[in-house]
C-alpha cells in the first residue's frame, strides 16, 4: 500500500472528481463527504510519503512499470515531499471550512463547484510530484483550467477578471511548453533527471539558454511575478470565497516550486547560478516586486484586494530569495514557501468568514467588528503578525533566512526591500485591526449602551481557522526541525 | 544577405512558427474585442504546436511503423535504422496539448459569453467605461 503513495495522491483525486460530478446528480449532498473522503485519503498519502522519503530517501515510482526515460516516473525527495505535505493538508482543511460558505454563495452549484476543487488539487499535488517536465505542463493545465472555471463563478466582475487570467495563464503555459520543446530537441529527453544528466556538456549552448529563458518567464507569468502581475488581484478578489482561499495560497506557491525545481534539479544550480550570470537581474527584479506589492497594498481600502497584492510582495520574497544563490536564501525560499501558503490560508479564510457573514469586506464594512466576530478577528490577528514577520509566528524564521542570505550574498536591495515590505505590513494591518477593533459598528452610531451582539461564523468554518491559526505559531516553533530534517536534505551540497 | 537567406531557408518551419505566433501575440495584445484575443491565444497555442510537430520531421524518413515487424522474417531479421523513421513522440506529446487547447479555447469562450450577457458588448474598451461608470 504505501509503494504506491506517489500514484494514490494523484489516482484518488482525480477519480472521485468524476465520481463528484456523477453523484451530483443524484444527490448533491453526496458531494461533500466523497470529496473530504478523496482530499483525506491525498493527505494521508502525502504525509506517509513525506515519511517514508524522510527514512529512506527519495522515491522514483515508475507509472505502468516503465523505466524513466522513456515512462513516467514520479520523483519525490526532501523538496517536494514537503510541498506535498503543505498543498494537501491546506487544500484540506479549506475544503471544511469552505462547506458552508459554497452552499451560501452557489446554491445550485456545489456538486460542480466540489468536482472542480478537487480536480484542482489533482493537479497541484501532480505538479509537485511528477518528475516529467512535459506531464508537469499537462497537470499545469488541469490546475490552471479548473481554477477558471471556479473564480469564474463568483460575482460582478468575475467572469471579465477570470478571463484576463486565462490569456496570461494560457500564455505562461505555453511559454513553459515551448521551453520544454527546446529541451527535448536539445537532449531528447522529458525526464527531469535524465536532462540534467545530458545536459552538462551542453550549458554554452544557445538553444539551451532560451530554454531556460523561455520556461522561467513562463513560470513567472503564472505565479505573477512583479511586471507579470496584472492578471492576480482582480481575479483573486472577485472570486468565491473558497476558490480564492484554495488558489491564493497554493498556486503562486506550487509555482515557485516549479521554478526551484528548474534551477536544483532540470537545469543544476551550477547552471543556473554560475554559467549564467543572471542572479543579480533577477533579485532586482524581485526587489521592485516587493516594493510594488506593498505600495499597491496601501492603496487598497477593501481587505481581501489589499491581501492580494501582500501575495505579488510574497512572490517577490520567494523568488528573490531562490536567485540568491546561497544555501540560506534558498532555504528561506523553501520555508516561505510552507509558510506563506499557511499565513495566505489564514487571513482568506477571515476573508471567507467576513463574506459570510457581512456580504462585505471593504474597510467600511469592518468597523467594529472584533465584537461581532471576536474568533475571526484573532486569527486575522495571528495571521497578520506572521506576514509582518513578529517572532513566535512562522513568518519571522523565513523572513530571517531570507534576510541573512541577503546579507551572505551582499545583496543589500534585497535585505531593504524586505525591512520595508515587513513596516509596510505592520502599516496594512494594524490599519485593519485599528478599524475593526476601536471604530464604533456602523449601525451603532457610537452609543455604547447597546453593544453590538456576537454573531460569529459556524464552528465547521471556525474549527479550521483555529487549526491554522495554531499551526502558524507550531510551524514557527518547529522551525529547526523543519529546516534541519527536511529543507537540509532538499538543497543540493554544491549550494553553500 | 546571402547568408541570412540560407538561415530563413534553411531553417523555414521555425521562422513560420515564430511568425504565427507574433500574431498570435499580437492579436492578444492589440485586439478591443474579447473574441479575437481568444482567436489569437489560439493561433499562439497552435504555432507551438506546429513547431513540436516539424522538430520530429525528417528529410526522407517514413511513418514509425515497422514493416517487417512480424512474420518470417522477424524482428531481428531486419536492422532497425532511426534515420529511416520519422520521431513519433513529439506528435503523441501534441495530441495532448491540442485537447489543452480545445478545453481552454472552450473554457475562454463560455467565459466570453457570461460577459456578454453581463454587459452586452464584447468590446473590451466599452466593458471597462461600464465598469468605470458603476
Amino acid at each position: 500500500m504505501s509503494q504506491q503513495y506517489p500514484a494514490l495522491l494523484v489516482i484518488v483525486p482525480l477519480l472521485s472528481a468524476l465520481v463528484i460530478s456523477a453523484a451530483g446528480w443524484i444527490n448533491k449532498r453526496l458531494c461533500f463527504p466523497i470529496a473530504v473522503a478523496a482530499l483525506g485519503a491525498a493527505a494521508y498519502s502525502c504525509i506517509g510519503l513525506l515519511l517514508r522519503v524522510l527514512e529512506e530517501g527519495a522515491i522514483v515510482y515508475r507509472f505502468g512499470g516503465w523505466d524513466p526515460p522513456m515512462g513516467i516516473a514520479y520523483y519525490v525527495d526532501h523538496l517536494n515531499g514537503l510541498v506535498l505535505v503543505v498543498v494537501s493538508v491546506v487544500a484540506f482543511l479549506n475544503l471544511i471550512a469552505s462547506k458552508k460558505s459554497i452552499e451560501l454563495e452557489l446554491p445550485d452549484k456545489t456538486a460542480p463547484f466540489y468536482a472542480l476543487y478537487v480536480l484542482q488539487v489533482t493537479g497541484l499535488l501532480g505538479i509537485v510530484a511528477t518528475g516529467d517536465a512535459f506531464n508537469l505542463y499537462v497537470l499545469l493545465e488541469i490546475t490552471a483550467l479548473s481554477g477558471y472555471a471556479m473564480l469564474a463563478m463568483g460575482k460582478d466582475r468575475a467572469q471579465l477578471s477570470t478571463l484576463n487570467y486565462l490569456y496570461m495563464g494560457t500564455i505562461g503555459a505555453c511559454f513553459y511548453l515551448l521551453g520544454v520543446g527546446y529541451l527535448y530537441i536539445v537532449t531528447g529527453s522529458l525526464n527531469m533527471v535524465d536532462i540534467a544528466n545530458i545536459l552538462p556538456p551542453l550549458y554554452e549552448s544557445k538553444a539551451v539558454l532560451g530554454a531556460f529563458i523561455i520556461c522561467l518567464v513562463g513560470v513567472w507569468i503564472k505565479m505573477a511575478f512583479f511586471p507579470l502581475h496584472a492578471w492576480l488581484p482582480n481575479a483573486y478578489t472577485h472570486g468565491p470565497s473558497a476558490a480564492s482561499s484554495l488558489i491564493a495560497p497554493l498556486v503562486t506557491k506550487v509555482m515557485i516550486y516549479v521554478m526551484i525545481r528548474l534551477i536544483l534539479t532540470v537545469f543544476t544550480p551550477e547552471f543556473a547560478f554560475n554559467v549564467l550570470a543572471v542572479s543579480k537581474p533577477i533579485v532586482w527584479l524581485a526587489v521592485a516586486a516587493i516594493f510594488m506589492g506593498a505600495i499597491l497594498a496601501l492603496a487598497e481600502r477593501n481587505l481581501k484586494k489589499m491581501l492580494t497584492y501582500i501575495i505579488v510582495a510574497e512572490v517577490g520574497y520567494m523568488v528573490g530569495g531562490a536567485w540568491l544563490g546561497n544555501r540560506a536564501g534558498m532555504t528561506g525560499a523553501i520555508l516561505h514557501i510552507v509558510n506563506d501558503a499557511l499565513m495566505t490560508l489564514c487571513v482568506f479564510l477571515v476573508v471567507g468568514n467576513i463574506a459570510y457573514k457581512l456580504k462585505g469586506y471593504a474597510f467600511d464594512d469592518l468597523k467594529g467588528l472584533v465584537r461581532k466576530m471576536p474568533f475571526t478577528m484573532g486569527a486575522l490577528v495571528i495571521g497578520g503578525l506572521s506576514i509582518i514577520g513578529v517572532p513566535p509566528t512562522c513568518g519571522f524564521f523565513s523572513k530571517w533566512y531570507l534576510i541573512s542570505g541577503a546579507i551572505q550574498a551582499g545583496q543589500y536591495a534585497f535585505m531593504v526591500a524586505l525591512l520595508f515590505s515587513s513596516l509596510v505590513n505592520v502599516v496594512l494591518f494594524f490599519r485593519v485591526i485599528e478599524i475593526c477593533y476601536y471604530e464604533p459598528f456602523s449601525n451603532a452610531h457610537g452609543h455604547d449602551h447597546h453593544p453590538e451582539p456576537m454573531a460569529e461564523a459556524p464552528l465547521t468554518m471556525l474549527v479550521p481557522l483555529f487549526i491554522v491559526a495554531v499551526g502558524l505559531i507550531l510551524v514557527g516553533l518547529y522551525t529547526g526541525d523543519i529546516v534541519n530534517n527536511v529543507i537540509e536534505f532538499a538543497i543540493p551540497k554544491s549550494i553553500v | 544577405m546571402g547568408d541570412l537567406i540560407q538561415i530563413v531557408v534553411a531553417k523555414y518551419n521555425y521562422w513560420i512558427y515564430i511568425t504565427l505566433m507574433m500574431i498570435g501575440l499580437y492579436a492578444m495584445i492589440v485586439k478591443n474585442n474579447l473574441v479575437k484575443k481568444i482567436v489569437g491565444m489560439n493561433i499562439f497555442q497552435t504555432a507551438i504546436i506546429l513547431f513540436y510537430v516539424s522538430t520530429g520531421a525528417k528529410r526522407g524518413a517514413t511513418i514509425p511503423i515497422l514493416e517487417h515487424g512480424h512474420g518470417e522474417h522477424g524482428a531481428g531479421a531486419h536492422m532497425i535504422h532511426a534515420v529511416d523513421y520519422i520521431n513519433p513522440l513529439p506528435h503523441v506529446l501534441m495530441l495532448t496539448a491540442i485537447v489543452v487547447a480545445v478545453a481552454t479555447l472552450g473554457v475562454a469562450l463560455a467565459l466570453a459569453i457570461r460577459v456578454y450577457n453581463r454587459y452586452d458588448t464584447l468590446e473590451e474598451d466599452e466593458i471597462l467605461a461600464q465598469i468605470r461608470e458603476k
